[in-house]
């Protein structure tokens, strides 16, 4: 039985009791409880099933290593998968359920893989799934799919919000135990800017658990008198719930911080990620409890010696009446005696060492605990509990002794220091061999942007294990990064701690150590993946050298856990069947975070509607009201077309693009960029940046222009206006006009800094309405104004500046449809005023809003491309016969240099020309131009693509542009464009202008 | 100008800070030699204010300037006086190597203001914003969650926002979620 | 995720607020190159373990873009510095030749 005793629990607040439930069963527990140390309270021992085989699972820790006691948590928004038992606060209405079994967590099929276990050896999934083929899909998969995961996947939204939070600070100390409390104590003495994190909700880590004393007083009372001082220094912050997550490069360390895990009902986001950059870190995470490798140990009822201790002490919550004790140092001694204090029987103390223990030994003894030296445990007896243990020689083979009848094992085969803080950013370790641990290294420290160490380890967490030591490294540790940080230390004297006189450990990586093939697949290791002292060794025996190629092969340490518990022991006994040392093996590599965090912390603000930036122009809105059916265009929106009542958007591009040509349309063109070139030297720096000459520009005119890159590839195109002899104003594309301004700064920052050229981004300071059609020009002159928009008064490709109605305008007179059309820029708090009332005064033409569809129809019926349609980064403007557009007479620009090179200048190259289907259809986006025969993979040879293919309501046919092996040579060549259904259909190659060749529409 | 309206329409959002936008500003791009005194003497016209030095916004009786890299300033005034100040460094500029461009339409500002406003902007940019690293007359460009964005201090204590107009329903938006009540930090 | 120092703004910025530009000190062959010239401006990278010259953008902040000396392996900042120079300077390859004896890249030592 496990239950609630009458002492002890120092954590909790017995005036307050807590409901929840488990698996449906309702139970009740103290506010303070962990929800592990209510379970067990409850007599709830079990309380899950591993992972490859259902083999029962009871929790075995105490804290953030735990990798049995995981938990389906809460309900609907509030689900959440896999949540350690041990680091989950009791709060009232709790609901959990056991995860991996089925139908109950009491009974389970799935455990039918444990008595297949010898099936399932280590890389069963690599040896097993080979063939036949077939048998993936229908057989393997399917099963595989069922088994996969622990807990379940959620199935609603998230209802919780999540947040990130950007803090600066001297000296991050990560662990609020004593050592952490020290050192955040020194350094805020020191003057150092300081946070403290504790992962859990209470400080002083595990020392009040431990005993001893501090200055001759209580270890609770140092804590309480030191956080007082801590809480009192204006200096230092500190934060409990917190866990120090990752350390990164140049002192970047998250810190998860968790609001309301433990009151759901508190109003505030769940988690706050704390992306913090901090001059030094101290780490002071403690040290973690190794289990010990012998057969049964994974049976519910075998503790590490500390979680029971934790379990007494904090919670008030014995694990079982009858405890055997299995140890190779003297720490476990103290959970002896902490149970037989708090009148639970303690049969035996097992001590692996032949010579036994020290002082705590001897005050076992005293306390009538029988204790064995030399000893270990053969076997541990039971199914879904313990039953008994079988007693044995550690230095045989594991011929049975005695029988002792229990109901739970703590075993303690001594302590690893936590170090993956320090690792994660290139901390190195060396290996102790007195404490039979890696530990952080010293002299090999992470280092920052300044080359100097960065992290430093404090307390357990360093390698020491005892209080006074704790106390001093904490202090020291403290010091060092704030001097480090930058400030002068005034030396302290550290609290004296009480110390014990302890025999050293002696390591014992399998119990007994000369355990046969029997008891080595009883002994696990990974208690989550089922990975057994037995899969190690044969992992080994089929070559598996490596530690790293190890863990993958066996699953060792895989599991969410992350073999906080497992690793250091596999790793002995794959030394061990290696026949080398341990640190010669090695570790694995230590990643973040520490333990899981929740997605939604990492995501922070960025869901829903704040998940992207969405850019709107100053007439969004009016989109939206009425019916526009966005595309994005980088981060834009913009109306792909306005669909009105049961129209599809095919029949409203049609229609919009027909109302266009026959009257006028309006299209919302701000999102094209818009960048001020101005210097007495622009002229020359924009001769670089366009293919064409720019310079000659007039000003009052426009001149379309192309923009290479180095590699000869066309990147952007646009309008250039010249404002006046100094100035120049740029369009780019839509999605263009960052990147070309970042652009154009690279040339004159970083190449030409002696030109004498000022470049500004003023893409939002208009708004651009396009009018378009050929009554564009009678709904302007209907507004009124002083600007004289006559063919003669602003000619095809000028602009001009002045009133239309009473709006300041700039009117371009530029087209991409072909059609009558003026670009008219007003200041973007105006646009929308502008764009009413161009819809007012077009009434009478039935003036209608056009969308990006018809905008690239339009175009693609007169012939013009559109970056990102015919170019995709390999295309020159050569390959579009846009030699019009490239100055002879300019010595350089760029690209210039590469369009010269061999394959370039190529006669093979794909080239521009227009389709038309025999039969009058649309080719397929993206299609091939077929040609004879295949290549070395056996597909079909091809001489071309399509690059812009539409149904052309002007001409009622399919109209497309393309690239072909040719190009315009091949005038009236019939070709073959490949369908999806692997059919063709038959195009003619023709002129890409398909309307109105000679430009009379726009020039009127 | 009634018929010119700023992005949101002097939207506000009452939270554990407030964040108010504040309607149209006058904003001009200035870019040229900030050494010379033809700048200084531009800039004292069109404002009233010193040159600031790095990363500083001053203020004068017209408005404020403030410094935006080696060789841009942004230039503060009313809405109504931007068209005017743009005339006036124009004109003050005219012998010199310089470039004079109205934004003003280009922008929207926020107003932050609330004893926990620090929090509010440090959930959502890579910045120092302590007492101690941030305060009245300072400006810095960074970015607000994933859009650029600069942030001053006012004299009042307050602090100003500004982004594109284009992106700023999703900047009022992070900085609502940000101010969320519940979500109070405690911390600067 | 590291932090460089903009020498224009004078802000520790870091990795979010600046946008990774490519190669340092590039020299530009234009029309009159030779093609062997002209592909090592175009395509010919170093790819050190060590010490290296890149170029930055203060994306998220002044807009400028700068140099910096950094150690791919150790993520040291040997410093950064203006954008307008031909090569890195003095104090900075001294910084780099105390942790670096003998170190080379490209035509720098």
């Amino acid at each position: 039985m496990s239950t609630r005793l009458t002492t002890g629990g120092r954590l909790l607040n017995k005036a307050k009791q807590v409901k929840f439930s488990f698996n449906g069963k309702q139970f009740t527990g103290f506010e303070g409880d962990t929800l592990a140390s209510a379970l067990l309270a409850n007599d709830q021992m079990m309380m899950g099933r591993s992972f490859k085989y259902h083999r029962p699972r009871g929790v075995v820790a105490s804290g953030a290593e735990e990798p049995n006691a995981l938990v389906n948590m809460g309900k609907d928004g509030k689900f959440e998968p896999n949540q350690r038992a041990t680091t989950t606060e009791l709060f009232d209405g709790l609901t959990c359920t056991s995860q991996n079994h089925w139908p109950s967590l009491e009974f389970d099929l799935g455990v039918a893989n444990n008595y297949a276990a010898r099936l399932l050896p280590a890389g069963f999934y690599y040896k097993t799934f080979m063939a036949p083929a077939a048998a993936w899909k229908h057989v393997f998969e399917p099963i595989v799919r069922q088994s996969a995961g622990l807990g379940k996947a959620p199935k609603d939204r998230d209802a919780d919000r999540y947040e990130h939070f950007y803090a600066f600070f001297d000296v991050v100390v990560v662990g609020g135990g004593v050592a952490g409390l020290m050192a955040a104590k020194a350094a805020g003495q020191a003057g150092a800017k300081v946070l403290l994190m504790e992962q859990t909700s209470h400080w002083g880590g595990r020392a009040p658990v431990d005993g001893g004393k501090v200055d001759g007083g209580k270890v609770d009372d140092f804590i309480d008198t030191t956080v007082a001082e801590l809480d009192a220094m204006d200096n230092v912050t500190l934060r409990n719930r917190m866990m120090g997550a990752g350390v990164y490069d140049h002192g970047y360390i998250l810190g998860y911080e968790r609001l309301t895990d433990h009151a759901p009902l508190l109003d505030g986001p769940r988690h706050r990620l704390w992306r913090i950059r901090a001059k030094q870190i101290v780490t002071a995470t403690g040290a973690i409890e190794r289990p010990l490798s012998f057969a049964g140990n994974d049976i519910p009822g075998v503790m590490l010696a500390s979680a029971m201790r934790d379990y007494v002490e904090n919670f008030g919550v014995s694990t079982g009446d009858r405890t055997v004790v299995v140890t190779n140092n003297d720490d476990a001694y103290r959970t002896a005696i902490a149970l037989k204090a708090s009148g639970l029987e303690v049969p035996v103390i097992l001590d692996a060492r032949a010579s036994g223990g020290g002082v705590l030994a001897e005050e076992a003894k005293a306390a009538g605990i029988r204790v064995e030296a030399g000893k270990g445990i053969a076997k541990v007896k039971g199914g879904k509990r313990v039953t008994g243990v079988a007693i044995c020689s550690q230095a045989g083979e594991g011929s049975v002794l005695e029988e002792i009848a229990c109901d739970a094992v703590a075993m303690s085969g001594g302590w690893s220091p936590v170090v993956h803080l320090w690792s994660h950013c290139g901390g190195k370790l060396i290996w102790d061999e007195a404490q039979a641990h890696f530990r952080p290294d010293p002299d090999r420290a992470p280092t920052s942007h300044d080359g100097k160490p960065f992290v430093s380890t404090a307390g357990t967490a360093s390698g020491p294990l005892k209080l006074d030591d704790v106390l001093v490294d904490g202090l020291k540790a403290g010091e060092a990064a704030a001097e480090a940080a930058g400030f002068t230390v005034t030396a302290a004297a550290a609290p004296k701690g009480e110390v014990y006189d302890e025999v050293p450990l002696v390591p014992c990586w399998l119990m007994p150590q000369g355990a046969g093939p029997k008891l080595r697949m009883k002994a696990w290791l990974d208690y989550q993946n089922d990975v057994k002292v037995s899969d190690v060794k044969l992992a080994a025996q089929e070559g598996y050298e490596s530690v790293e190629h190890t863990k993958r092969y066996t699953t060792l340490g895989m599991a969410t856990d992350q073999g906080k518990l497992s690793n250091i022991n596999g790793l002995a006994v794959l030394s061990d069947a290696l026949n080398q040392p341990i640190p010669a093996t090695g570790t694995t590599t230590f990643r973040p975070p520490y333990t899981p965090i929740s997605m939604g912390a990492i995501a922070g603000e960025a869901r829903d509607e704040v998940f992207q930036p969405l850019r709107r122009t100053p007439i969004h809105d009016w989109h939206e009201a009425n019916g526009a059916f966005f595309e994005p265009v980088g981060h834009w929106r913009r109306p792909y077309c306005f669909p009105s009542g049961s129209e599809s958007h095919a029949e409203a591009v049609s229609r919009e693009i027909r109302q266009t040509r026959d009257s006028v349309g309006l299209l919302d063109a701000s999102t094209l960029g818009k960048i001020i070139v101005k210097g007495p030297d622009a002229g020359k720096f924009l001769d670089m940046m366009y293919t064409n000459m720019m310079s000659t520009l007039k000003p009052g005119k426009c001149r379309y222009g192309l923009m290479c890159n180095e590699n000869g590839f066309l990147m952007d195109d646009g309008v250039v206006a010249r404002i006046d002899e100094d100035t120049f104003l740029c369009h780019t594309t839509t999605g263009g006009a960052e990147r070309i301004h970042g652009w154009m700064e690279d040339w004159l920052q970083c190449e030409w800094w002696d030109w004498q050229v000022y470049t500004a981004n003023v893409t939002e300071q208009y708004a651009q309405i396009a009018v378009v059609g050929p009554n564009a020009r009678k709904v302007i002159e209907k507004l009124g104004g002083e600007m004289d928009v006559s063919k003669e008064g602003l000619a095809f490709m000028e602009w001009k500046d002045g009133k239309i109605g009473d709006f300041d305008a700039r009117a371009y007179r530029i087209s991409f449809s072909g059609e009558l059309s003026y670009e008219i820029a007003v200041p973007a708090s105006q646009g929308r005023a502008f764009w009413d009332a161009l819809l007012e005064a077009g009434k009478e033409f039935n003036i209608m809003p056009y969308g990006t569809e018809a905008l690239h129809v339009m175009r693609a019926e007169k012939g013009f491309i559109m970056i990102g349609d015919e170019t995709d980064g390999t295309v020159i403007p050569q390959d579009l016969n846009m030699q019009w557009a490239i100055s002879k007479k300019k010595e350089d620009f760029l690209g210039k240099r590469a369009q010269l090179r061999d394959h370039m200048a190529s006669e093979d190259r794909w080239k521009l020309a227009g389709f038309e289907t025999e039969d009058g259809s649309v080719i397929p986006d993206g299609a091939y131009i077929v040609n004879h025969g295949t290549n070395a993979n056996g597909q079909r040879n091809v001489q071309g693509r399509v690059t812009s293919t539409y149904y052309s309501p002007t001409l009622d046919r399919g109209i497309a542009m393309g690239l072909i092996h040719g190009g315009m040579k091949r005038l009236d060549d019939v070709v073959e464009f490949n369908k999806v259904d692997g059919s063709t259909v038959k195009a003619k190659v023709v002129d890409p202008v398909f309307y109105d060749k000679d430009g009379e529409k726009q020039n009127v | 100008m009634s018929k010119a309206v700023s992005a949101l329409d002097g939207v506000t959002f009452d939270g554990f800070a407030k964040v108010e936008e504040t309607g149209l500003r006058g904003m001009i791009t200035v870019r040229g030699d900030l050494a010379s005194k033809e700048m200084a003497a531009a800039v004292k016209a069109a404002t009233g204010a010193e040159m600031p030095v790095q990363r500083k916004i001053t203020s004068g009786d017209k408005g404020a300037v403030a410094w935006m890299s080696p060789d841009e300033l942004l230039v503060v005034v009313d809405y109504d006086a931007a068209n005017a100040t743009v005339a006036t460094l124009t004109d003050a500029l005219k012998d010199s190597h310089a470039l004079v461009a109205n934004v003003s339409d280009a922008r929207a500002v926020f107003r932050l203001s609330g004893d926990s406003r620090r929090d509010v902007l440090a959930k959502l940019a890579p910045v120092d914003f302590s007492k101690y690293a941030f305060g009245a007359g300072d400006i810095r460009r960074s970015r607000i969650a994933q859009v650029s964005a600069a942030v001053w201090g006012n004299d009042d204590g307050s602090f100003e926002v500004i982004c594109f107009r284009s992106v700023a329903q999703y900047v009022f938006d992070v900085l609502q979620v940000s101010a969320q009540p519940g979500g109070e930090v405690g911390f600067h | 995720m590291l932090t460089l120092q903009c020498p224009y703004c004078g802000v520790w910025a870091e990795e979010t607020e600046l946008h990774a530009e490519g190669e340092a000190h590039l020299k530009r062959f234009g029309p009159d190159s030779d093609d062997a010239d002209f592909e090592s401006y175009l395509f010919m990278r170093e790819n050190p373990k060590g010490v290296h010259f890149e170029r930055w953008r203060h994306a998220s902040g002044c807009g400028k873009f700068f140099h910096a000396a950094r150690s791919t392996t150790t993520l040291e900042v040997f410093g950064t510095y203006s954008a307008q120079t031909m090569e890195p300077p003095q104090d900075i390859k001294d910084k780099i030749t105390a942790k670096y004896p003998g170190w080379s890249w490209r035509e720098f030592s």
